[in-house]
């Protein structure tokens, strides 16, 4: 399953809650808000590389650039356009937005 | 033959502080004529959109908690709800409302349609969808 | 591959639309087919064709008509949330009495019998929202 999450985990437990209740070998793709999520050096990012372990985790660049945070990425953390989402999409049997 | 789907209808939010509880409860009513194979998730303040004894008099809003008890009616059963997810609102399943479903093929007897998860069966619940909605 | 994509937020108050728009287009772009693009919640205000937006912005409502008469897609919002935010084609405008209509072009106005059909025909279905 592709899971995405849009809110920025400072303000919000959505990425919490997606982390806790996806399965391993799952994607998640970081879009809007969310992106802040795949920055490192931050309060959760050792529980977001923890997740990396058994989850792929991604962030739609855009979203990155327009935030000034592209130099921050967790190393790992691939970096995808609007067509890699797309792709991602397609490729999971289905995708879960967590609003 | 049509074509089954897995639906899942993902539920995050409280109910009247914003209207995401009511109108996603209006797809699933909806939904329930296309005779898809549906599920219901509740989870983080999606919880609180079936605690019982809610009185929405004084907000002056149309009360929406009876048709979650009508969910059994359109062959809804399998609701799930995340068991974290009420303990860290000090919830138990007693502060639920009592949602059942009748089964047709024991006699019409009654089954309780909530189901209390973990977060690891809850994750597998989701995985298991094919069709995800989120409100 | 077909599509569907559910948004259940209005123009520029969130991204969701946004985000929908540029998704949308770049599975076209990839030769995907959009089965449906269904407007839910205040995803229903991203079709009225009142709105003025700053000239140096983009403008939500008129990329949405135009993606849809390029690629003739099928735009639609649930009758039920529009009536309640008052999106109103000629339909609807004759059916409740109101003196006005503000449906923007490549839109129309249906139940949410069509969002569940968008999720089975389809072969993945995407939510943006809040």
């Amino acid at each position: 399953m592709l899971h995405t999450v849009n809110k920025s985990p400072f303000g919000n437990d959505t990425l919490n809650s997606c982390l806790r209740m996806s399965t391993d070998g799952c994607a998640i793709l970081l879009i809007e808000d969310g992106v802040y999520g795949a920055t490192d050096g931050t309060s959760i990012s050792d529980q977001v590389k923890e997740a990396m372990k058994t989850k792929s985790v991604y962030a739609l660049k855009p979203d990155v650039d327009a935030r000034g945070i592209s130099t921050k990425v967790i190393d790992g953390i691939e970096l995808i356009d609007y067509a890699g989402f797309v792709t991602l999409v397609a490729d999971q049997k289905a995708t879960q937005s967590w609003l | 033959m049509a074509q089954i789907k897995k639906f899942l209808y993902v539920n995050r939010k409280a109910p009247y502080g914003t209207i995401y509880a009511w109108e996603s409860l209006e797809v699933v009513l909806i939904g329930a004529a296309f005779d898809q194979d549906v599920m219901l998730a509740f989870v983080d303040d999606g919880v609180y959109q079936i605690v019982k004894g809610a009185d929405t008099k004084g907000i002056e809003m149309k009360n929406f908690s009876p048709t979650y008890s009508a969910l059994g009616d359109y062959d809804v059963k399998k609701i799930y709800v995340e068991k974290e997810s009420l303990e860290k609102r000090g919830l138990t399943v007693d502060d639920l409302l009592d949602l059942k479903w009748e089964d047709e093929d024991d006699d019409w007897a009654e089954r309780d349609s909530i189901h209390i998860v973990s977060s690891a069966e809850m994750a597998a619940i989701m995985d298991d969808a094919e069709v995800v909605l989120s409100f | 591959m077909k599509f569907s994509i559910q948004i259940n937020e209005g123009p520029y108050q969130h991204q969701a639309s946004d985000t929908a728009y540029q998704f949308t287009k770049a599975a076209l772009d990839n030769g995907h087919e959009i089965f449906r693009v269904f407007f839910y919640h205040d995803g229903v205000n991203n079709g009225t064709r009142l709105t003025t937006p700053p000239q140096d912005d983009r403008n939500i409502v008129t990329r949405w008509s135009d993606l849809a008469a390029e690629h003739e897609l099928d735009l639609v919002l649930c009758v039920a949330a529009a009536q309640r935010r008052g999106i109103v084609d000629e339909g609807e405008m004759e059916r409740n009495g109101k003196d006005a209509n503000n449906i923007a072009p490549g839109f129309r106005i249906s139940g949410l019998g069509q969002l569940i059909e968008a999720g089975i025909q389809a072969d993945r279905l995407v939510v943006f929202g809040d």
